[in-house]
């Protein structure tokens, strides 16, 4: 026999009613607003654009403040509300090597053109507690120097590509690139797509995969080519005007690895490469990105691929925090149905079979 | 550039070169600065809406290694607006804009002051108005700029054994 049962309706709205008023914290301590979200906690306004998959601080910032801190919370509030707008189109490809540069470094190439730029970091720090921070000290003036960096700084890739030492990426034709949130992922999947699922993926399921292939899960000897952070243009191209111009400009991070690769029959012995890209600054996503797009080359680069993170189904079928959070927090909504079929399943087991203690 | 491009479209390089550059400019410009020249314009100018302002989205994409073929980052949000402008001599002038962000007074403003700049006769108004905003976003990107320089790593060589 099935019954359904309903209820629960004021036992819910007193349960929200609770977490707003414990979202809210002691009334006498001044509430957080989005500005100071957006200064203060910019990084984490920046996870939360990269894998809510949309560019804008204010809306993350309230994501944050809405889901009271908790990021995968509110990168969930950020993929709902990209379904109640319209998609107006994509833009032009972004031109990373025109990047206005914040921080340009790389772990192979001591003297490269334009020098090492460590920009705002946390590298370095000896990573003990400020308590002069705890106590508001106001920070120091940032340096300037006398002149500006230069207005383009070649990438590593370029330098080392002039040589024909690494691997060049066809640009490709004019097609427009798959996109996960049009069409569900079909398997193998294009590099575009494996990009665009490893770009929304989640960072800390990116992180251990990327550890996992550089501790003998995998076969990646790298090198951080070249890591930049920085200001680059959105350009778009209106129906209305047809000709390209710029809406827009958005800090984004980029990670270029560079692997060895002992060549095969039709490609001599060269560097290869993996490449991570994600909005604002994100070095430690963009990084553990490009180790798993390199991972997932394997197939494509005739090495063997028995690990996690070159198994293209496991990495991005698994990658994404709201579809894995929801999967997993699902088993908190009632199951009594399915418990007591369960339940009873059990019992007839037990009736059907003597006793083990007794029959032995 | 567009095989086809639109019938408003000003013919020839320059005049889409110069357009490309003003609408980049307000683009990019803070809203309250938007504001600020909008509430300098007397009398503001009587326009209509072709298509009022919209806030969606516009996947932003990149290029798989940095210059290879495109693929999808994520999107952006994105406020469109369309005006015609009345009364001018040069006929009925139609201003676009595309803007980041959701703010619906920048798209709407930044489109009417599209259409002033291709009015040769209201242009003078606000074009000394929108090189100040350029400058003012140039300087802030060069302020970044030494920012970042003053964090270049100078390397020297220690010497290191007899010779």
């Amino acid at each position: 026999m099935y019954v359904a049962v309903k209820g629960g309706e004021t036992a819910i709205d007193n349960a929200h009613r609770l977490m707003a008023e414990e979202r809210r914290g002691d009334p006498a301590v001044p509430e957080l607003g989005l500005d100071q979200i957006m200064e203060q906690l910019g990084l984490a306004v920046d996870r939360v654009m990269t894998e809510g998959s949309i560019h804008d601080r204010e809306l993350a910032a309230l994501a944050i403040k809405q889901a009271q801190g908790d990021l995968v919370e509110a990168i969930f509030l950020l993929r709902a509300y990209r379904t109640t707008l319209p998609r107006f189109g994509g833009s032009e490809p972004i031109d990373t090597a025109a990047m206005a540069i914040r921080r340009r470094i790389s772990a192979a190439f001591k003297d490269l053109p334009g020098g090492q730029v460590l920009g705002p970091t946390y590298d370095y720090t000896h990573r003990l507690l400020d308590f002069a921070l705890a106590a508001g000290a106001e920070p120091e003036a940032a340096v300037r120097a006398g002149h500006p960096l230069a207005e383009r700084m070649p990438r590593v890739a370029d330098v080392l590509g002039q040589e024909g030492l690494i691997e060049r990426n066809p640009p490709g034709n004019d097609e427009p690139p798959g996109d996960l949130t049009r069409q569900p992922l079909s398997l193998p999947a294009g590099r575009d797509l494996r990009l665009q699922n490893l770009a929304r993926g989640d960072e800390g399921f990116l992180l251990a995969l990327a550890y996992s292939s550089q501790r003998g899960y995998g076969n990646t000897h790298p090198f951080a080519g070249e890591i930049r952070l920085g200001a680059v243009a959105v350009e778009f191209v209106p129906e209305e005007l047809g000709f390209p111009i710029e809406i827009g400009e958005i800090t984004v991070t980029e990670c270029q690895m560079v692997n060895q690769f002992k060549g095969s029959k039709e490609v001599p012995a060269q560097f290869t490469r993996g490449y991570g890209l994600s909005f604002g600054q994100s070095e430690r996503k963009a990084m553990a990105m490009a180790l798993v797009d390199r991972s997932l080359r394997a197939g494509e680069l005739g090495e063997e691929a028995a690990n996690p993170s070159q198994d293209e189904e496991f990495v991005l079928a698994h990658s994404d925090n709201v579809e894995a959070s929801g999967f997993v927090q699902h088993l908190k909504l009632p199951h009594y149905v399915d418990f007591q079929s369960e339940l009873e399943l059990i019992r007839r087991l037990r009736a059907a079979t003597p006793d083990r203690e007794t029959a032995e | 550039m567009s095989e086809n491009p639109a019938p408003d479209t000003p013919t020839g390089e320059a005049p889409t070169e110069d357009r490309r550059r003003w609408m980049g400019v307000l683009a990019k410009a803070a809203p309250e600065e938007i504001a600020a020249v909008w509430s300098g314009l007397s009398p503001v100018p009587a326009y209509d809406l072709l298509r009022r302002p919209e806030t969606g989205l516009v996947m932003v994409r990149g290029r798989i290694g940095g210059d290879g073929a495109p693929f999808n980052l994520g999107e952006m949000t994105v406020t469109r607006c369309s005006i015609r402008l009345a009364g001018s001599l040069a006929g009925d002038l139609v201003g676009h804009a595309w803007v980041a962000g959701r703010r619906h007074d920048h798209a709407e403003r930044a489109a009417v002051l599209d259409a002033l700049m291709q009015d040769p006769a209201r242009r003078p108004a606000v074009e000394p108005a929108i090189a100040r905003m350029a400058s003012r976003q140039a300087a802030h990107r060069a302020e970044d700029a030494r920012k970042a320089a003053a964090t270049r790593v100078d390397f020297f060589t220690m010497v290191r054994g007899e010779n």
